[in-house]
């Protein structure tokens, strides 16, 4: 287990804004009457994005009023689940998976890219624009190694490729999510050994 | 080989559109009002007699899981929840469902609900997965907008509403039970059983947990005919699966093929075979990090399914064939997972809590070769102590993969602690 502690520096106070304040609504009438506790998880994300990325003690008090809960309750949703970040992250934060599959295929030539490109594990860079931790497991070991930064998968990658994304994300162009070698998604790369009788490709899928 | 006819995931690469329009021309929701009409019996027959087992590394026949919940409803509401938590290492299909073809799980879970007397379903999808979810919200809605979820949903007399939810990071959340716990807004602590999910689950109403592969195949079984996907396989371990073949192939992908298909064949066929060619292999982990590993004598001949591997002890699990060539440092391999493990036990058993840490330290000075050879049996040892005590399988599939490398390469370990002294068979070879 993970042992996880609040950051020591943390600011005064934490709201929603009206527009989350009324999406949080809709998501704790995904549940029963009484079971408003089961929204915790998508609410105290949310809060995250709110808050540049990271979780403060303020807004776990402020989701766990919002839910009825104890705060003990709410802090130990926050401390147990290793997605919220408990103190600052870069505006770009790299998790680069380092579990078996992706370590099988270069994820720790993908760790020194991060070390030189960003600075040690865990320290948001002096510009602010990133930080990176390893993570365990992300699921997308066909495309390894790979590393998510905020939403987006990164697949495929080898070290120039994500030095490449890494540098585009700093000068602020713009990055293609997903494969950065010629694949499309999970399909062997090179041509097809499968669902190739299904007819022909259809515009408009988005992956 | 398994043709395209027989494969149930015809968008599985999304290279066709994934929304609803698409999807109802490559054959989801067709009919499914009628099937429903047909009963929940005859839902649960046809589903027993497929054979198919779940999907998500237990293998417990799918139908039969079905049938365990109530009749009839003494009041609680009945709860279909599915296991979209996707989280053991080397598995990457159920993403592949959610992104490209999700109408197939939406309509599945309509009839597996109804099947199951459940007017709600909750699918957990893991929190990493934003995109997936995004998309997967994106097909829900549409569903809405088309009426297929929602009052009387697809015109089938039944009322059925289904939502999406999220984790934020925690592998044991794939555990059902943990699963209930953090939907319920907890921390994913696994409940002890019984009582069972299927008399005391969600807010301890009858629930049922399935896996996001078992539940999508569901409607293409029920359209084509339980004999249909019975043919497909090997008695008991029957129809298609979703395989994810990772590490060093020359071409790691997913691909559904026929249970039963011989691993090389596989590797051969879909992933461009192993790196350096099949000479090269040193091991596979036939089905996700919690199963034992084998090694290339056994992957010569062995076949993908739940019975085959169980018979070489190791085991199908959720089917993530995770490929090791000769260039390997396969104590390191393992070692890795026994980070893992460590770090994602909930603490709540202590043989796990504490276990999976011991396991570790003695693995990485394994991989340091700073070891005494008596050790290699202690581990053993402690491994045995944390499997089969605890609360969930977590201590068990902490246990397990040390436990193979033991079984197969316990020469390359001791090999390694030889050298590192500078004696031994390293000294006697200069």
């Amino acid at each position: 287990m993970s042992v996880r502690r609040l950051d020591p520096n943390q600011p005064e106070s934490f709201a929603f804004t009206a527009e989350n304040v009324e999406w949080a609504k809709k998501q704790i009438a995904k549940y029963p009457e009484g079971k408003q506790a089961s929204a915790i998880i998508p609410l105290l994300w949310r809060a995250q994005e709110q808050h540049d990325g990271w979780l403060p003690e303020p807004a776990i008090r402020y989701v766990a009023e919002m839910l009825g809960m104890d705060y003990i309750r709410a802090l130990e949703v926050a401390t147990f689940y290793t997605m919220f970040n408990l103190s600052p992250v870069g505006e770009h934060f790299v998790q680069l998976c380092g579990t078996t599959p992706c370590w099988l295929r270069g994820a720790d030539e993908l760790k020194e890219v991060c070390r030189k490109h960003i600075g040690p594990e865990g320290k948001v860079s002096a510009d602010g624009k990133f930080s990176w931790m390893e993570v365990e497991c992300l699921g997308a070991c066909v495309n390894a190694p790979m590393v998510q930064i905020n939403a987006d998968f990164f697949e495929d990658l080898d070290a120039s490729s994500f030095e490449r994304v890494l540098n585009d994300l700093r000068e602020g162009r713009d990055v293609k999510p997903g494969p950065q070698n010629e694949r499309h998604a999970s399909e062997p790369a090179g041509g097809l050994t499968s669902l190739t009788t299904v007819g022909e490709p259809q515009t408009g899928g988005s992956n | 080989m398994l043709e395209d006819k027989d494969r149930i995931f015809t968008n599985l690469y999304g290279f066709h559109d994934w929304r609803l329009e698409a999807a109802k021309k490559r054959g989801d929701w067709d009919g499914t009002a009628a099937i429903i009409a047909k009963g929940r019996d005859w839902i649960l027959d046809e589903m027993k007699k497929s054979g198919l087992r779940g999907r998500g590394g237990a293998g417990f026949p799918t139908g039969l899981k079905w049938s365990f919940m109530p009749k009839e409803s003494d009041g609680r509401p009945h709860y279909l929840v599915v296991n979209a938590d996707e989280s053991e290492p080397g598995t990457c299909k159920d993403r592949d469902i959610m992104r490209h073809d999700p109408q197939k799980l939406i309509e599945g879970c309509l009839i597996a609900s109804f099947a199951m007397g459940a007017h709600a379903c909750y699918i957990y999808v893991r929190g990493e997965f934003i995109r997936e979810r995004e998309q997967l919200q994106a097909a829900v809605d549409e569903a809405y907008e088309a009426g297929l979820l929602g009052p009387n949903a697809a015109g089938s007399g039944w009322d059925f509403d289904l939502y999406v939810h999220h984790g934020a990071g925690a592998y044991i959340c794939g555990e059902e039970t943990a699963l209930l716990e953090s939907l319920e807004g907890k921390k994913g602590m696994p409940r002890l059983k019984p009582p069972f999910p299927a008399n005391v689950g969600l807010y301890g109403a009858p629930t049922t947990v399935n896996n996001v592969e078992s539940i999508a195949v569901a409607p293409t079984i029920l359209r084509r005919g339980a004999d249909w996907f019975a043919g497909l396989g090997r008695p008991n371990n029957t129809g298609t699966k979703l395989f994810c073949i990772s590490g060093h192939v020359n071409k790691p992908c997913n691909v559904e093929e026929e249970m039963g298909i011989p691993l090389r064949e596989l590797l051969e066929k879909h992933a461009g075979g192993v790196r350096g060619g099949w000479d090269n292999l040193l091991a596979v982990i036939p089905g996700g990090s919690s199963v034992p590993l084998l090694p290339k004598s056994i992957c010569d001949d062995v076949l993908m399914d739940f019975d085959s591997l169980k018979a070489v002890q190791s085991g199908l699990g959720t089917a993530a064939v995770i490929v090791m060539d000769k260039s390997t440092d396969v104590i390191k391999a393992i070692a890795r997972l026994s980070a893992f493990y460590k770090h994602e036990s909930c603490g709540q058993c202590t043989p796990c809590r504490e276990g999976t840490g011991w396991m570790w330290r003695v693995m990485e000075r394994l991989v340091a070769g700073e070891a005494e050879v008596e050790e290699i049996d202690m581990l053993l040892d402690v491994t045995k102590r944390v499997e089969g005590h605890t609360i969930c399988a977590l201590g068990d599939a902490a246990a397990w993969p040390v436990q193979g490398l033991i079984r197969h390469f316990r020469g390359t370990i001791e090999e390694r602690i030889a050298a590192k002294r500078g004696g031994g068979a390293a000294r006697a070879a200069e």
